[in-house]
């Protein structure tokens, strides 16, 4: 618990000395509201308007938690794929890396189109292309990383490939897995927010923090970003804190 | 009946036209330690390797404890260490050894009695629940040993098992390995770069020259178990080393000068 502490306070330090030179630079520049407003007046704004923010915070956040599920698992059911059969893997595993340089926002207006402008679901599916890449690519990085020793060693045991893929190459994938994951996690809530500056429910996170700034009402549109980066940093929380679960081996989870 | 039969072996990589072995004959007997020595590339690693099916011969026949080698593999009739310890970093100490136990299908009962069995023969009560990186090399080394034989194979395989650990430890190890092998009384074939190792540990010491691979000569190892520390220190066991080096000088015309000195 103490170790865990003295870990933490350089981090806990340096965050509230930049609120702090925040905070004062505001009163010392006489720096305009609408350019940058106060930590404390975000923090009062997080709270008075709670009864809006937050259930839009909640609305998103759950088109965000779709999109992560759907293009992880797609992700990781891919890869399996391709993984297991090698002339797949030459097909497709180029389109998917030329398709990762695509700017996938671009396409927002056109998820809007597809899935409908207002709906949720036109937001999921952004997330979810931002989430599948990222998990695809790694897990099948993952598997393929397998140790060779570790395979000639279980085909000593006369194993099946089922028994090598349980027993070796999906331990193996997991490190990289949750590494993916943690990115999945950070993109999916961009996805969402970004996908409602297009359009959508008018008690959308996105769509509040646009309307927002455009009438002038900073102070609520950054309140509404502090929203946004909680709510992400619960989901990566989330993943980190199955990964410490899942992957105890692992030297960043060790525990000595 | 010979454990292990190798008639005839040849084996060529397709890449680069390599002979790495050329017309191998061996057999071993039931409870015989035999060595492979020689430099790098004169096929020691390969033979052993044919010799557990994990790579085909080009052309040429294996056979162990009567069946060809295909057979032998599915029936688990061999356990086999590596240089490095090939631990699954996500397994327990325990888990570990317990890995081929679950392939054949033992029940959790058994294998924990087993497991329990090969920790104390390796000397690591205790670290029954430890994960890999918690143990030092030669600790890890150890484990790797208990893992295969954990399941009695009539034959143990090991690929410079101590190579990559310091002298102190390997000759403990090398102490620990023949009591272990006095007690099972299986059969190994030890592949190894030291000619010391070699002749401490076994019965017989097959010396092999490179490009192309072959068997430059046979020497059988003819001081007494159990072998002790005092072993080292026998006039006999230096004209053994001497034997052993001059086959391998002798034959060793065509090596680079860095793998002479690797072996001198």
């Amino acid at each position: 618990m103490i170790k865990q502490v003295r870990e933490w306070a350089p981090a806990l330090v340096v965050f509230a000395l930049v609120i702090a030179v925040w905070e004062g630079s505001i009163s010392a520049f006489h720096i305009q509201q609408f350019l940058l407003p106060r930590p404390s007046d975000i923090v009062k704004t997080f709270w008075t308007a709670r009864h809006t923010l937050w259930p839009a915070g909640w609305y998103t956040f759950k088109e965000a938690l779709g999109g992560f599920f759907i293009g992880s698992a797609l992700g990781v059911v891919v890869a399996t794929i391709i993984g297991r059969f090698k002339g797949v893997g030459t097909a497709i595993l180029p389109i998917a890396i030329a398709a990762n340089a695509v700017p996938i926002i671009a396409f927002a207006p056109i998820a809007g189109a597809w899935f409908g402008e207002v709906s949720p679901h036109s937001k999921s599916a952004i997330a979810a292309v931002l989430c599948f890449l990222p998990v695809m690519v790694n897990t099948l990085r993952g598997l393929q990383s397998a140790n060779p020793r570790q395979i000639e060693l279980m085909r000593s045991y006369a194993a099946s490939e089922l028994a090598i893929w349980r027993r070796v190459r999906v331990p193996t994938a997991l490190p990289f897995l949750f590494t993916a994951l943690k990115v999945a996690s950070v993109l999916a809530m961009i996805g969402a927010i970004v996908g409602e500056y297009f359009g959508g429910a008018f008690n959308a996170l996105g769509v509040l923090i646009n309307s927002d700034a455009q009438i002038f009402d900073f102070v609520t549109a950054w309140a509404g970003i502090l929203v946004a980066s909680l709510l992400g940093l619960a989901l990566y929380g989330a993943v980190a804190g199955t990964e410490r679960l899942v992957v105890r081996w692992a030297p960043d989870t060790r525990d000595t | 009946m010979s454990v292990v039969k190798v008639d005839s072996v040849t084996k060529t990589f397709a890449r680069g036209n390599v002979t790495a072995l050329e017309n191998i004959d061996l057999e071993l007997e039931p409870g015989e330690f035999v060595s492979l020595i020689g430099p790098s590339g004169c096929g020691k690693s390969t033979l052993l390797r044919i010799i557990g099916d994990l790579t085909p011969p080009s052309s040429g026949t294996v056979t162990v404890n009567g069946k060809p080698a295909r057979q032998a593999r599915n029936d688990g009739d061999y356990g086999i260490v590596f240089q490095d310890s090939v631990l699954f970093d996500w397994r327990t100490v325990s888990k570990n050894i317990a890995l081929p136990l679950e392939m054949l299908g033992w029940d959790r009962d058994r294998r924990k009695a087993r497991v329990e069995e090969m920790l104390d023969l390796v000397e690591l009560r205790g670290f029954a629940d430890h994960h890999p990186w918690q143990l030092s090399g030669g600790m890890q080394q150890r484990v790797s040993i208990a893992r295969a034989l954990a399941f009695e194979p009539a034959l143990l395989l090991m690929d410079e098992p101590f190579g990559a650990l310091d002298e102190m430890t390997r000759e403990r190890l090398n102490l620990e390995l023949l009591s272990i092998w006095e007690k099972l009384g299986s059969t190994v074939v030890f592949v190894t770069h030291s000619i010391s190792e070699a002749v401490f540990l076994s019965t017989r010491v097959v010396v092999m020259s490179p490009r192309p691979g072959r068997i430059a000569g046979i020497v059988p190892i003819d001081m007494p178990f159990p072998r002790t520390v005092e072993t080292r220190e026998d006039p006999r066991f230096f004209e053994l080393v001497t034997k052993v080096r001059e086959l391998l000088r002798k034959r060793g015309e065509h090596l680079l000068p860095e793998e002479a000195a690797e072996l001198l």
